[in-house]
């Protein structure tokens, strides 16, 4: 991993939680279903957004915070 | 129920915790211990987003429309890893351009623009104090519903001095005072009321955790439990977007709240004005999502929850949280909640009315008192301590509105409905800001008509149908339209249905706003003093160190006027500092003139915006400097200059560095080559010398023989003598040749495998004779058994025969030749006399060319001079070495020849011409 590319990874992942947590991907997962007694939309939700989370720390932890996003 | 006095005592209790948080955090920050300067305070701050909208507001949300609510969440969470793009180079503009709020930003950002400070001020007056008041009915009604266990519906029929909300307001103005407005510097740090925000923030998602467990595993069974609960009673349209909540609606709320989340003047204040240090944003990034997903995980929950359990009473969703444990006799713990509740709500009051105090005393009353040259001239020395006061009035009035606005207006709405319309006012700030730092055109008119039109349009589509609602207007206004024209519905411009009102609003505003932003930018010139900061702002990262160099100012100030200036601000002392640190700076020497220099007016400049805002610094240093107006062209030239200079000097620095190295290799080598010259001529001058003595004599003696009397006798020694001079010269001219090819190294040895042995014995039996005649006693001496080495056997031969030569011609009775082999594998071959030897201080020199020609200025010259110069090259072409040395009585001419290795490797031709 670059670790001068911070930036470019956090735009990515602004753009990769805007296509998940956003139609039309969402209409996908928009089903009055229940998976294990849980709303399939409310499990989605909660995944999507604990995955870019996840993803963002991660890619904190692996760059430099040194480096100006120019 | 709960007593009222009992539930007071706790309110209170609580409000006095938050002022000891906050008084001991100061105290502490003095004694230079500060625990607000940190990652998690930083990111716990952020929180203050999280109102009593998100504690009570988002069940009542979810309640009617499912999971919409998230979209008010998971917005911040997706642009939260931008915050290191924008938030980033917002907080190190501000930092440098010393900005005190968000509507100091705009105005600075455009040129320090007083109108559009103002312009900007207002409308976040008019968009927060209605947010402000829900806040404050929040607090109420939970109170009442603590109290009563139902809310109340004759509240407001009590006179205010006996509403204990009408208290509260009045605490919390109290303590917003008290730790909001220590500093007449608007971009001093708040410690206390960061700390007190971060454990808000902190309370408040431990008490809605704490709720959301007791409704979730105690009141139910587990989430499956409740969407179970919630199936039987048919609420499974909640669990899918639906209806109204369509793609459209879903993208412009997460745009919304995008929006919210970087320019909320709360906001603002904790992420910018608050930041201690640019890499906290790194922890805020991840951290403060992770704070927004766990207070949102029950929210859902609870709404069903409360949806099933109060399916037949009367019991509004806004205020599920806390009616759930009330009905179940939870009365602890509803005081909790009630308590988690106050907080969300405190904080928001707390922050907000801190930034909006400080944009109406710093863009809106300061400005227009400076404006009116005789306010001006009489104000103008007490100006310092009146900031603050303007600042603790502020503060009293905002609550004060947001108090009777509650009174009035807020009871007929929800608190969602309220919020939102709030933040689509704020939006309108985005175009302005964003087009403001990364858009060097963005001009000040188009950010002004930008904002005022979406401004208009936000109040007619959003705030207009509220005043209706509340009976202040006609119906008919929402039906027909404004002045009965059809297009014009509040709520369905030019007939554009299938959005819900927020949306739409939001979408007419901010298309309108967007678009006379960026239209009239392209059409209007700036000014020189806008474009000045337009780039300042694009390229903050680029000026942020020679910031004050590079800013455009072509005026002088006198220095008291500028040091008066400063004084009546900040004081004697901080003046006294303030001057210090600047010199400490600019490593300069202080002018000693009474001029201060462009650089120091505009940090003082600088200083003065900390405390009274940009616009309103510009006003008062233009009055103490005289400032010529300065062309568009020159200020380009200018910045241009700055940033070339810096570079250009970063290049020539470099380029000198190389520079010195190259000179200094010349150097070198223009010595050797010098040197070199020398000995060339040194040489030619010496070999035409040698040259010449053996002509003349030629000459002399054939001129003689011109004489034809001359005997016979005479004439043959005299051709004898002719003879020999003539070999004399083409040995000379031989050796000058031999020397001339080694030195340049096109000498090839001819190297062939040879007995050591039978070379030295062959050349000292060549000498002999020589011995012989001149009497001297000649020993050999070898130490060495059969040895074959690769070499030149003629020139090996050569050296052995000029060393043996040289010593018979200074030795004075014996010559010893010895030949053995060192312990370090070498042949080591020497030849002594018993002569006066080689003068210690010329051993150096015995080798060169010509040395001992040279140094024979009386006698007629033994040899050319040449033979121990061509013996060294010959060795050292071999790998060997040659070397001279006094040994007990005799002189000692001693070369080493290796044995082991091949003679070939050792070979080196300095020169290849080949």
């Amino acid at each position: 991993m670059k670790a001068k590319a911070k930036s470019q990874y956090l735009w990515g992942l602004f753009f990769l939680g805007l296509f998940l947590l956003n139609y039309p991907l969402l209409s996908l997962y928009n089903i009055p279903e229940k998976w294990m007694g849980m709303p399939v939309l409310f499990l989605f939700f909660f995944a999507f957004w604990a995955l870019i989370i996840v993803l963002t720390y991660w890619v904190i932890k692996k760059t430099d915070s040194k480096n100006n996003a120019e | 129920m709960l007593s009222k006095g009992l539930i007071i005592a706790f309110t209170f209790g609580y409000l006095a915790l938050l002022f000891a948080i906050a008084f001991f955090s100061e105290q502490s920050a003095k004694k230079g211990k500060s625990y607000a300067t940190n990652p998690y305070i930083y990111a716990l701050s952020l929180a203050v987003y999280c109102t009593a909208w998100t504690y009570y507001g988002s069940v009542g949300r979810a309640a009617t429309n499912g999971l919409e609510f998230l979209t008010i969440y998971i917005g911040p969470s997706l642009i939260a890893p931008l915050w290191w793009v924008i938030m980033r180079k917002i907080i190190r503009i501000s930092k440098v351009q010393r900005i005190s709020s968000i509507a100091d930003f705009i105005s600075s950002r455009y040129g320090k623009n007083i109108t559009l400070g103002g312009v900007v001020t207002l409308f976040c007056l008019i968009g927060i104090i209605p947010y402000t008041s829900i806040q404050i009915k929040a607090v109420a009604t939970s109170f009442d519903i603590l109290q009563y266990a139902a809310p109340p519906i004759q509240n407001f029929q009590v006179p205010f001095y006996q509403d204990t909300a009408f208290y509260l307001a009045l605490g919390l103005a109290f303590f917003t005072v008290l730790f909001g407005t220590r500093d007449a510097e608007a971009t001093a740090k708040h410690e206390g009321m960061v700390m007190a925000i971060a454990f808000e923030s902190l309370f408040k998602l431990l008490a809605f955790l704490v709720v959301g467990v007791f409704v979730t595993y105690f009141v139910y069974d587990g989430f499956k439990d409740i969407f179970d609960q919630a199936s039987l009673r048919n609420l499974d349209h909640l669990f899918t977007l639906q209806g109204d909540n369509g793609p459209s609606e879903w993208f412009w709320m997460s745009m919304l709240s995008m929006m919210a989340i970087l320019f909320l003047p709360r906001q603002f204040q904790m992420a910018v004005m608050e930041n201690s240090d640019e890499k906290h944003l790194d922890k805020a990034i991840w951290l403060f999502p992770v704070y927004l997903l766990l207070i949102n995980v029950f929210v859902f929950p609870i709404a069903l929850g409360g949806l099933v359990h109060f399916s037949d009473a009367n019991v509004d969703a806004d205020t599920y949280v806390l009616a759930l444990p009330i009905a179940y006799n939870q009365n602890w713990l509803a005081i909790f909640v009630y308590l988690g509740g106050f907080s969300a709500a405190t904080s928001m009051i707390i922050v907000s009315t801190i930034s909006l105090s400080n944009m109406v005393s710093n863009n809106l009353i300061i400005p227009v008192l400076l404006l009116n040259e005789k306010l001006k001239s009489r104000l103008q020395n007490e100006l310092g301590e009146k900031v603050i006061w303007i600042r603790r009035t502020t503060i009293f009035l905002i609550i004060l509105f947001a108090y009777i606005y509650y009174r009035e207006v807020s009871e007929k709405f929800s608190l969602v409905s309220i919020g939102l319309i709030s933040f689509v006012a704020i939006a309108q700030f985005t175009p302005a800001i964003l087009g403001g730092i990364f858009w060097k055109n963005g001009a000040r008119l188009g950010a002004l008509w930008g904002i005022v039109a979406g401004f208009g349009v936000w109040f007619f589509t959003l705030v207009v149908p509220t005043i209706v609602t509340a009976g202040y207007l006609p119906e008919s206004l929402m039906t027909e339209g404004l002045f009965g024209i059809s297009v014009l519905k509040p709520y369905s411009l030019f007939g554009m249905e299938n959005m819900s009102y927020v949306t739409h609003g939001l979408f007419f505003s901010l298309s309108l706003n967007v678009l006379l932003y960026v239209l009239i930018s392209l059409f209007t010139e700036q000014t020189s003093k806008e474009h000045n900061q337009a780039l300042v702002f694009v390229d903050i990262f680029k000026y942020s160190t020679t910031l004050d160099s590079s800013i455009i100012w072509k005026g002088q100030a006198y220095l008291p006027d500028l040091k008066a200036l400063l004084h009546n601000f900040i004081g004697e002392e901080k003046t006294e500092s303030v001057f210090q640190q600047y010199i400490k700076q600019s490593e300069k020497p202080f002018n000693q003139s009474n001029y201060a220099d462009p650089e120091l007016v505009n940090y003082c400049e600088r200083i003065l915006s900390g405390v009274i805002g940009s616009a309103s610094a510009r006003i008062m240093v233009g009055s103490v400097v005289k400032e010529e107006e300065i062309s568009m062209e020159e200020v380009l030239g200018i910045l241009r200059e700055t940033q070339e200079l810096k570079f250009l000097n970063l290049q020539f620095k470099q380029k000198s560095k190389e520079l010195k190295k190259a000179s200094e290799k010349l150097r070198e080598m223009n010595e050797t080559l010098r040197l070199n010259d020398m000995l060339k001529d040194e040489f030619i001058s010496t070999v035409t010398h040698e040259m010449k003595t053996p002509i003349t004599s030629i000459r002399a003696f054939s001129e003689i023989l011109l004489d034809e009397d001359l005997p016979e006798k005479d004439k043959k020694r005299f051709l004898n003598i002719i003879i020999e001079e003539t070999k004399r010269m083409s040995r000379l001219i031989d050796q000058v040749l031999d020397l001339e090819r080694f030195d340049s190294g096109r000498q090839k040895l001819n190297l062939e495998n040879t007995d050591v042995k039978i070379l030295i014995l062959q050349a000292a039996d060549s000498m002999l004779q020589v011995f012989k005649e001149k009497g001297l006693k000649f020993y050999i001496q070898l130490d060495i058994d059969e040895l074959a080495l690769t070499l030149d056997e003629d020139r090996i031969k050569q050296v052995v025969l000029n060393l043996l030569s040289n010593a018979s011609k200074f030795a004075k009775s014996k010559v010893v030749l010895e030949a053995k082999l060192s312990e370090e594998k070498q042949l080591l071959v020497r030849v002594k006399d018993d002569g006066k030897g080689v003068p210690e201080e010329e051993t150096p020199f015995i080798f060169d060319k010509f040395f001992q020609a040279k140094n024979q200025t009386s006698k007629k010259p033994i040899g050319s001079g040449l033979g121990l110069a061509i013996s060294k090259k010959i060795i050292e072409y071999h790998g060997g070495n040659i070397h001279v040395e006094r040994k007990g009585n005799m002189t000692c001419f001693e070369f080493s020849l290796p044995i082991n290795e091949d003679v070939q490797n050792k070979i080196t031709y300095p020169i290849d011409h080949d």
